[in-house]
C-alpha cells in the first residue's frame, strides 16, 4: 500500500464544513474531464492510489484508465463500498427486501441469479454480501484494485448490531475472490479493532479519522492513541485536517508522528493542494 | 444498566437499534418487528431476542425503556401499552397523526413523570443549537421572519408505493420531510397562532405530496415560510436549513454550519463580533459514544438515556413538543384543502378575449 492516498469526496459534492462549498465543487467536477484531469495531477505527482466510492460516476473514470493502460500502468484503485445513499433512496422506494433485490445482479449468470434467490429465502448473508461485493465490483474489472474496503456506514451499522459474522464474510470474500486486502472504514476504530480480533481478521487495514482535534474519532481521543500503540494493525488515517479545522503543517507534522500509520488519504482539487501536501507529507514522514 | 427494546427495524429503528446497542449503560434486551425478515436475520446471526408481537415482548420481557420506529400509524396504540407498563419512551417522528390520541399521550407521559422524548434529530444538531442560544441571547435583536427549508432526492419517478408514500400511514413529503422544519420553527418561535397559503403538491408520487409550502403566523406580525421538496435531485442527501431575520442581524444555519450577521456591537454575546461570524460544525458538534451516521443521532439516544438514569424529566422534544409539530401539520393539511381563495382579495384581471373555464362559468350562471 503506497503511503499517500487520494479521497474522491471532493468530486461527489461531501464537504463536512460548508454546504455551499460542496456545491461550488459538484458544479466544478460535472464534467468527468473535470476529475480526471485532478487525477492525473495527482498521478504526476507520484500519487497513484485512489480511494474511491462505488459511485455511478467512478464507472466512468474506470472506463477511462480502461482505455490507456499505458498512461496509466501504475494506478491503483481502492474500492469503497457501497455508495451507501443509492441503497438508502432505494429502501424509501422499495422497502428493505425490495431494494436488496433491486441490487442483486437481474439476469445473466443463472447461477448467480439462484445463489441470490436462494440465499434470499434461506436468510443466508453469506450469498447476499458476496452477490452485492460483485455486483459493485463490476465496475473495476480489469484493473488494479489491491484493496478494496467496507464503508463506515456500514461496518458501523454491522458493528452496533454486533453483527461482526459480516467483517469475517466480507474479508474472505474479498482475498478469495479479488486476490486483495480487505479494508474497513470506520468512525469507531477501537470498538471495531476488538471487534475484527474477535472474528480472526489479523492485522487488518482499517481507515478512520485521525486529526489532532479528536473531530469524529468516536471512543475518545485516548483510546485511539492507546489503540495506535497497543494494537496490530495497519492504520491509514484519514480527516487529518478535520473538514480545515486544523492548518495543513500542523496536522501533517502532528499525524506524521503518530505511531503505526501506514497511510494518510487526502482530497484536493488543484494541482498546487495536492504537490504542497505530498511535499508536507515527504517533510515529516520518508516516502517509500 | 437500562434495559430496553426496540420495535420497528426499518431504516430508522435499524439505525438506532445499532446505536443504542453499542451504548455502555444500555442492555437491548429484545427487539420486535412485524415482519420477520430483518429480524431472522438478526437473530441468526447476533443472538438477539426477537418477537414479531409487540404486546407479548411486553408481556415477556422486563423492561425499562422503549424505541418505537414503526410507521406512525401505529404510535398511538405503542406508545400508550408503553406508558401503562411505566416504560420510558423514545418514539420515531411524526409522533400521532391524532392529535387528540397525541395529547393524551404526552399527558399519561407527564402524569406518571416517564422519559418521554421524539426522534426530531436536528434540536441536536450543533449548528441548530447555536442558533438556540443566539436567538435567547437576542443576539439578532426581536425576529420578524424565519425561512425553513428542507430538500432531498427521495421520489424521484413516478414509481414505487412503501409507507413512506402513503399519508395515511405517517410517509409523505410533509410528515417525513417538511416535519422537521416545522420542528425546529416551533423551538425558534412556538406554536403560531394560525397557517396560511398551504400548499401539498404531488410531483411524481401517486398517494401523497412531493412538495410543501406554507405560512406560519404569529403574534404582532412575525411569520415564518416553510418550503420543503424531496423530489429535488440536485440535493445529494436531505439538507435542512433555516434563515432567521432580526432587527438586529440574520442567521443562517445548516447542519455544518452557522453564519450570523450582527448589526449592533451593543449586545454582541461572547465569541462574537460584528458583522459575520461563521461557526462550523468541527467547533460546535460534541463527541459521541458511537457513531453511526451524524452525531445527532447519537447524541439524542444518548439524552434519552441520561434522562432515565437522572430520572429528570428535563425532556427535549417531548411528546408535548412533538404535539406541537403535529398540530401545525394538521393545521397545513386543512389549510391546504381549501384551495386558494383567489376572489377574496383583489380578484385575477381578466385576459382579453379569453373565456374563464367551467369554475367560473358555473358560478356566473349561479349569481
Amino acid at each position: 500500500m503506497e503511503r499517500l492516498l487520494f479521497g474522491d469526496n471532493q468530486f461527489f459534492g461531501v464537504n463536512h464544513m460548508s454546504e455551499e462549498k460542496a456545491r461550488t465543487q459538484m458544479m466544478r467536477f460535472q464534467e468527468l474531464t473535470a476529475v480526471i484531469d485532478v487525477l492525473d495531477n495527482a498521478y504526476d505527482e507520484g500519487v497513484t492510489s485512489f480511494m474511491c466510492t462505488t459511485h455511478d460516476r467512478i464507472a466512468m473514470v474506470c472506463d477511462h484508465m480502461r482505455s490507456n493502460p499505458q498512461r496509466y500502468k501504475d494506478f491503483q484503485f481502492l474500492p469503497c463500498m457501497p455508495y451507501a445513499h443509492k441503497y438508502a433512496n432505494a429502501v424509501t422506494e422499495d422497502g428493505m427486501v425490495g431494494a436488496l433485490k433491486r441490487f442483486l445482479p437481474e439476469e445473466g449468470i443463472v447461477n448467480a441469479a439462484l445463489r441470490g434467490g436462494m440465499s434470499l429465502a434461506r436468510k443466508d448473508i453469506e450469498g447476499i454480501t458476496t452477490l452485492l461485493v460483485d455486483a459493485e465490483m463490476k465496475m473495476f474489472a480489469g484493473l488494479n484494485t489491491p484493496v478494496i474496503f467496507l464503508q463506515n456506514v456500514v461496518v458501523d451499522l454491522l458493528l452496533g448490531l454486533d453483527f461482526k459474522a459480516a467483517f469475517r464474510i466480507f474479508a474472505d470474500h474479498i482475498k478469495s475472490r479479488y486476490n486483495a486486502e480487505p479494508g474497513f472504514i470506520t468512525m469507531n476504530m477501537p470498538k471495531l479493532l476488538d471487534a475484527l480480533e474477535e472474528v480472526g481478521i489479523e492485522n487488518p487495514i482499517v481507515c478512520s479519522n485521525i486529526n489532532k482535534i479528536g473531530f469524529r474519532m468516536c471512543g475518545g481521543f485516548e483510546a485511539y492513541e492507546r489503540a495506535l500503540d497497543e494494537k496490530k494493525f495497519r492504520a491509514i488515517a484519514m480527516s487529518v485536517f478535520a473538514s480545515g479545522a486544523v492548518p495543513a503543517r500542523e496536522a501533517i507534522e502532528w499525524v506524521c508522528k503518530q505511531p503505526n500509520i501506514q497511510a494518510i488519504v487526502f482530497g484536493a482539487s488543484s494541482k498546487t493542494n495536492i504537490r504542497n501536501t505530498k511535499l508536507l507529507v515527504e517533510e515529516f514522514w520518508r516516502l517509500n | 444498566m437500562v434495559r430496553l427494546g426496540v420495535v420497528g427495524l426499518g431504516k430508522m429503528g435499524l439505525s438506532h437499534y445499532a446505536m443504542i446497542n453499542a451504548h455502555p449503560d444500555v442492555k437491548v434486551e429484545a427487539i420486535c418487528d412485524s415482519t420477520g425478515y430483518v429480524l431472522d436475520v438478526l437473530s441468526k446471526y447476533t443472538g438477539v431476542r426477537t418477537y414479531t408481537d409487540f404486546d407479548v415482548m411486553l408481556r415477556d420481557i422486563e423492561l425499562d425503556a422503549i424505541i418505537i420506529a414503526t410507521p406512525s400509524r401505529s404510535h398511538g396504540r405503542m406508545v400508550e401499552a408503553a406508558l401503562n407498563e411505566n416504560l420510558h419512551v423514545f418514539c420515531e417522528k411524526p409522533f400521532c397523526l391524532d392529535i387528540a390520541e397525541g395529547e393524551k399521550l404526552a399527558r399519561i407521559a407527564t402524569e406518571k413523570a416517564l422519559v418521554n422524548q421524539v426522534g426530531y434529530h436536528n434540536r441536536f444538531v450543533g449548528a441548530f443549537q447555536e442558533v438556540k442560544r443566539l436567538l435567547e441571547a437576542e443576539a439578532i435583536g426581536a425576529v420578524t421572519h424565519v425561512l425553513a427549508e428542507a430538500y432531498g432526492p427521495v421520489v424521484l419517478k413516478p414509481k414505487g408505493s412503501t409507507w413512506r408514500t402513503q399519508r395515511t400511514e405517517g410517509g409523505g413529503c410533509l410528515y417525513d420531510y417538511a416535519a422537521h422544519p416545522i420542528n425546529l420553527v416551533n423551538w425558534f418561535l412556538g406554536a403560531p397562532q394560525s397557517v396560511g397559503g398551504s400548499v401539498l403538491n404531488k410531483i411524481f408520487s401517486r398517494d401523497t405530496e412531493d412538495e410543501v409550502f406554507s405560512t406560519l403566523y404569529y403574534d404582532g406580525g412575525k411569520s415564518a415560510q416553510i418550503s420543503v421538496n424531496w423530489s429535488d435531485e440536485s440535493y445529494r442527501k436531505m439538507t435542512t436549513k433555516v434563515t432567521l431575520w432580526g432587527t438586529q442581524g440574520r442567521i443562517y444555519a445548516d447542519r455544518q454550519e452557522c453564519q450570523v450577521y450582527i448589526r449592533d456591537d451593543l449586545a454582541v454575546p461572547a465569541g462574537y463580533q460584528r458583522g459575520w461570524n461563521v461557526r462550523y460544525t468541527t467547533d460546535l458538534t460534541e463527541a459521541v459514544w458511537f457513531y453511526l451516521r451524524g452525531e445527532e443521532y447519537s447524541a439524542q439516544l444518548d439524552y434519552f438515556v441520561r434522562c432515565i438514569e437522572a430520572r429528570a424529566n428535563d425532556n427535549v422534544n417531548s411528546f408535548e413538543e412533538a404535539v406541537m409539530t403535529d398540530r401545525v401539520m394538521a393545521m397545513m393539511i386543512a389549510d391546504a384543502e381549501k384551495r386558494p381563495s383567489v376572489t377574496s382579495g383583489i380578484a385575477p384581471r381578466q385576459a382579453p378575449g379569453k373565456k374563464f373555464g367551467l369554475l367560473f362559468g358555473g358560478r356566473k350562471a349561479v349569481s
